[in-house]
């Protein structure tokens, strides 16, 4: 428990030794900006809330997760940094997990600064700050899939421009399989069983659950679970790949 | 301290490391040396975990590394090819990393850190990122990692590789001074740093271990071990040759040239000592020679001889 501890501290603090987090982090408020007031309609809808908001996080992170997760095993094993950290005494799992919470966190601090959206919604009008809050806690637990997706892949090359790609690739996947057009797509010749478990994997189809307010359970789980398979595999790729 | 049994490393069709085997005390200094691509590094990895054999084990102060390897790797201070270290880290920011890490906090991990940027004179960069810094600085923050919770066992990767002759000094003053303590394996591919620091070689060609013993004991095998290299006039040396020749204990006397001059060398049969009877035999002759030396065994004739034939 100790040594997630260190790496977390180590992780988190290389975020903010280069440009890269105040990079990121302004070009996830402004982009978080432009497309809740221009694309949403955030002020002519007329409606004290977030919803404009939220609805572009999915696709938000799309773009920026990757950038995010990339680095995260590749950059190791380019600069041959992995032998060094893999021959310190911590488990696989402390270092697969130090690393994500890292990246997570690191997600959350540029989600939380966000927060004059939800300030300005507030001095506007009276919106249910319940929704908001599940939206925030929905928006957060999207953002955990996404990068453990990104950290997974991010084990498999040592490219980080191979990683970013293969993870937008992977992530658009899993967002839109339960899109309209997909299930479309499928409806005119697959069977109704697949037809349910494409669309259950969709990240949108969860997300937007609980942005309507309602936190059920199976979708914190769903993301959640997300999240435990790909670390899962994450420490597999790791510990097949590290030789190459 | 470390005991290597049948260790073996296949990656896929090729076979790396073959059936490696060797035992070693506290207080030796065992040299890897052998051709790039021979299995050194692999070797390496395995004792220290970083890779798992494909058979085999390593045993370092009394942890198996294919059962346990966190207690192996406690053990062990690794200096990996290349000296990698976070690039945007501060020395200091890297050490005390590797400090928390392997256990140390407060008082004691900054005791730890200031004693390992001590001993290899780090303090002048410690703010900078370790990006910046110079090869040789980059190598000795790598060793001040592995040495940092002072380690009975140290293997090291080349860890010479690139620093300039100063630089090169003082990393085997150090690891001469350290090896009373501990058991410690370094490999490189520098004949001449294993008669610098190492008390014990091996050789490895194509994964396998193809020699094991003192430095000296394998200079002993070179066809130069006790040889006499011999500089005479131009005039008689065609006559001294042919003398030489005849001798029983003489097996071949070739001439060489090289950045000391023009000379005979005599090589002995068996690497018997013959310098008695050359001379015996110049005085015999009235021949007055320029010079007459006796040649040690050379470390990159056993090399050569030892991996070229390894097929």
């Amino acid at each position: 428990m100790r040594s997630i501890g260190t790496i977390f501290r180590r992780e988190l603090a290389s975020y903010f030794a280069t440009p890269l987090a105040y990079i990121f982090i302004v070009i996830f408020l402004v982009m978080a900006g432009i497309l809740a007031f221009f694309v949403g309609n955030f002020f002519e809808r007329g409606q004290a809330d977030l919803q404009p908001f939220f609805t572009f996080h999915p696709w938000l992170y799309l773009v920026l997760i990757p950038a995010l997760s990339m680095r995260l095993w590749a950059e190791e094993r380019k600069s041959g940094t992995i032998e060094l950290f893999l021959t310190l005494p911590i488990s696989m799992g402390a270092a697969v997990i130090g690393k994500f919470l890292a990246a997570w966190v690191f997600a959350g601090i540029a989600l939380a600064l966000t927060f004059p959206f939800w300030l300005t919604v507030n001095y506007l009008g009276s919106p249910d700050n319940g929704v908001i809050l599940a939206s925030y806690l929905g928006s957060f637990l999207m953002a955990g899939a996404f990068l453990a997706i990104g950290a997974c892949l991010s084990a498999l090359t040592k490219n980080q421009v191979i990683a970013f790609v293969i993870t937008a690739a992977v992530c658009f996947l899993f967002t839109v399989s339960g899109s309209p057009v997909v299930l479309g797509l499928l409806q005119s010749w697959a069977p109704e069983p697949l037809l349910a478990t494409v669309s259950s994997f969709s990240f949108l189809t969860h997300f937007t659950a609980i942005t309507r307010g309602v936190i059920d359970a199976r979708d914190a789980v769903f993301f959640l679970s997300v999240i435990g398979a790909f670390l899962l595999a994450n420490a597999v790729l790791v510990d097949l790949k590290k030789a190459a | 301290m470390i005991e290597v049994r049948n260790l073996a490393k296949r990656f896929g069709p090729i076979v790396a490391v073959d059936d490696v085997s060797f035992h070693m005390q506290r207080g030796e200094v065992l040299g890897f040396l052998g051709p790039n691509g021979a299995g050194k590094s692999t070797t390496m990895k395995m004792i220290t975990g970083f890779l798992a054999p494909s058979s085999g084990t390593a045993i370092v102060c009394g942890a198996d590394v294919t059962a346990d390897p966190i207690a192996v790797k406690r053990k062990i201070g690794y200096l990996p090819e290349g000296a990698p270290a976070y690039p945007d880290m501060t020395p200091i920011a890297f050490l005390d990393f590797i400090a928390r890490i392997r256990g140390f906090a407060g008082a004691e991990a900054r005791k730890r850190v200031a004693k390992a940027v001590e001993r290899l004179a780090l303090a002048e960069v410690l703010y900078q990122p370790i990006d910046t810094l110079s090869k040789g600085f980059k190598r000795r923050v790598g060793l001040a990692q592995a040495l940092l919770h002072d380690p009975e066992v140290l293997i090291l990767d080349e860890p010479t590789d690139g620093l300039d002759p100063n630089q090169k000094h003082e990393v085997r003053s150090l690891i001469t001074e350290m090896a009373p303590g501990k058991a410690i394996i370094i490999s490189t591919h520098i004949l001449e740093e294993v008669d610098a620091v190492c008390s014990r070689a091996m050789i490895i060609a194509h994964g396998k271990l193809l020699a094991d013993g003192a430095p000296g004991a394998l200079e002993a095998r070179s066809r130069h071990f006790n040889a006499v290299r011999l500089a005479l006039a131009p005039e008689i040396e065609a006559a001294a040759a042919e003398a030489l020749r005849k001798m029983l204990e003489v097996e071949a006397v070739e001439p060489v040239e090289d950045g000391e001059g023009r000379a005979l060398m005599v090589f002995p049969h068996g690497g018997q000592s013959i310098a008695a009877a050359v001379a015996d035999l110049l005085r015999a002759r009235g021949w007055q020679p320029a010079a007459l030396r006796v040649e040690r065994g050379r470390l990159d004739d056993v090399f050569r001889q030892i991996t070229m034939t390894a097929h």
